[in-house]
């Protein structure tokens, strides 16, 4: 059967990048993509885009085609807020493995933080609620998952202090990346009184709005050296608004990753290197317990042991994820599949993970998710020499 | 004070029973049970006959927070405020606004209250 590979990335810094539209960004990312990937646009037949709210348009995908000087046998945008990026790449493999595509760009990028005001963008971004029941509230995105936090801490026994030790990790993760947004080392304190932004969730708590973005190339060719072999990949959607999650520890999660697990033939044990999402660190938690990296409340636990430290046995976005390398909408959440390659082919310099076996990673876990732990997408990636 | 809209004709018999003080939900014609927001088809068996009914305005707190940074201008003087989701009585789960002292497992009622030109569910403690 036909194989899926990564055959390159690229990515513009995360922050603040003043005078730059959307589809500059993505362009930046898409030639970087390109030079990785070692291709010529006329070899790229497929190209997957994200959305951009900075830029509502009804064919971002084509738009950025005759911009970027694209020509592609196919070519449309996707929506399923952050997991976006992980669903263009699973449609991506699906692409190339049913023989329709060779070499599919997927891109996203957008200048949500200078492009408009903080307001207009949080505005924008809390029309993830339903818009008769729950917008009206004045309800925001945070605090949507300040709501589902507040249960999963009843339930589970979590506790904000545990929440904070994950804001902390991926900072100190972020620190050692040259592109991230916020690289100011943290402490747990410093989390706990910051402001708070939707209780139990304060602003450290919580992804910063970002200017940026990332592309890839998912092609049909593994390379000669070391190939990145999209493994496995699954979804779940039980619901679109928090309203309607029936059940604050089956939110679809471990759903997706079950179907992803099972297409690549392998268990959560053969897992080297997390690519998590983490637009609030609930979302972190929330994730890695569903799908069963570590036990009910047993996050922290495993984090405190080193567990998910660049020397861990299971190294967490050691980009510094949506938390602090940044959140751009769509391009954030493929980020944690950027640093997955790039660990994966012994790119990542200073951020480098070292596993216990002197050795590059084997198998690496993404997941994403889009609105209130909504839209689910998990992939699994394969290192083969 | 402005009618409310509703934004979709799909709620409009919840969005106009605020506007009288009633709440309103739909509740399956084919199981008897209640629905969670608004829906064409039943959430539990498919089926698509679903009917309007009224509820008691009992129920118990599912989630809760305290909003400290609103999204739009006009929320934002009301800040902090608190917002919760409850399990009604009848069996769905409505968000509203909340006396601040409530915390998961109270029991509240269901109370109104006009704000920025729209009538909003508040929940008070029993």
């Amino acid at each position: 059967m036909s194989q899926a590979y990564i055959a390159g990335v690229g990515n513009t810094p995360f922050g603040r990048l003043e005078g730059s539209s959307a589809l500059d960004l993505m362009a930046r990312a898409a030639s970087a993509a390109l030079t990785s990937a070692q291709l010529s646009r006329q070899d790229i037949d497929g190209v997957l885009c994200g959305y951009a709210t900075t830029l509502p348009h009804l064919m971002l995908s084509t738009l950025f085609c005759e911009k970027f000087s694209l020509r592609p046998d196919y070519a449309h945008s996707i929506q399923v807020g952050g997991a976006t990026g992980a669903a263009m790449l699973m449609l991506a493999r699906e692409l190339v493995v049913s023989g329709r595509c060779r070499n599919v760009l997927v891109v996203a990028g957008e200048n949500r933080l200078t492009g408009q005001t903080r307001d207009s963008s949080i505005q924008t971004l809390a029309q993830v609620g339903d818009a008769d029941f729950e917008v009206p509230n004045g309800a925001s995105v945070p605090a949507y998952y300040g709501l589902m936090a507040s249960r999963y801490l009843r339930e589970t026994g979590v506790t904000s202090d545990d929440l904070a030790e994950f804001a902390v990790l991926m900072r100190a993760n972020a620190a050692r990346h040259p592109d991230a947004h916020l690289r100011n080392p943290i402490t747990v304190a410093e989390v706990l009184t910051s402001k708070t932004i939707a209780a139990p969730l304060r602003l450290m708590d919580c992804c910063p709005i970002s200017d940026g973005a990332m592309a890839l190339v998912v092609s049909a060719e593994p390379k000669a050296d070391v190939s990145v072999r999209i493994a496995g990949a699954g979804q779940a959607h039980f619901h679109q608004h928090l309203t309607a999650m029936d059940d604050v520890l089956n939110t679809g999660a471990a759903h997706a990753a079950a179907q992803a697990f099972e297409q690549a033939q392998l268990s959560k044990d053969d897992i080297d290197y997390l690519g998590i999402y983490d637009s609030f660190t609930i979302t972190l938690v929330m994730l890695l317990e569903e799908i069963g990296f570590a036990p009910r409340a047993g996050a922290v636990n495993k984090l405190r042991a080193g567990d998910f430290s660049q020397e861990g046995c299971q190294p967490l976005n050691t980009h510094g994820g949506l938390l602090s390398f940044g959140h751009c909408g769509v391009a954030g959440g493929m980020g944690h599949v950027v640093e997955a390659w790039r660990q994966f082919k012994g790119l990542a310099d200073v951020r480098q993970v070292k596993l216990p076996n002197q050795k590059l990673p084997k198998h690496a876990f993404i997941h994403a998710d889009g609105g209130v732990m909504s839209s689910h997408v998990s992939l699994i990636l394969s290192r083969e020499d | 004070m402005s009618d409310s809209i509703a934004l979709s004709p799909l709620a409009k018999p919840f969005v106009e029973g605020l506007l009288r003080r009633r709440l309103m939900f739909q509740r399956c014609d084919a199981c008897a049970r209640a629905q969670t927001l608004a829906r064409y088809a039943c959430q539990f068996c498919g089926s698509e006959t679903l009917t309007w009914d009224e509820s008691k305005g009992k129920g118990k707190v599912h989630s809760v927070t305290q909003v400290g940074r609103a999204p739009t201008d006009a929320f934002k003087a009301l800040v902090p405020y608190t917002l919760a989701i409850v399990l009604l009585d009848e069996g769905f789960k409505l968000m509203g606004h909340a006396e601040s002292s409530v915390g998961i497992d109270d029991e509240v009622v269901t109370h109104y209250v006009e704000m920025l030109d729209q009538v909003l569910v508040r929940f008070q403690k029993r």
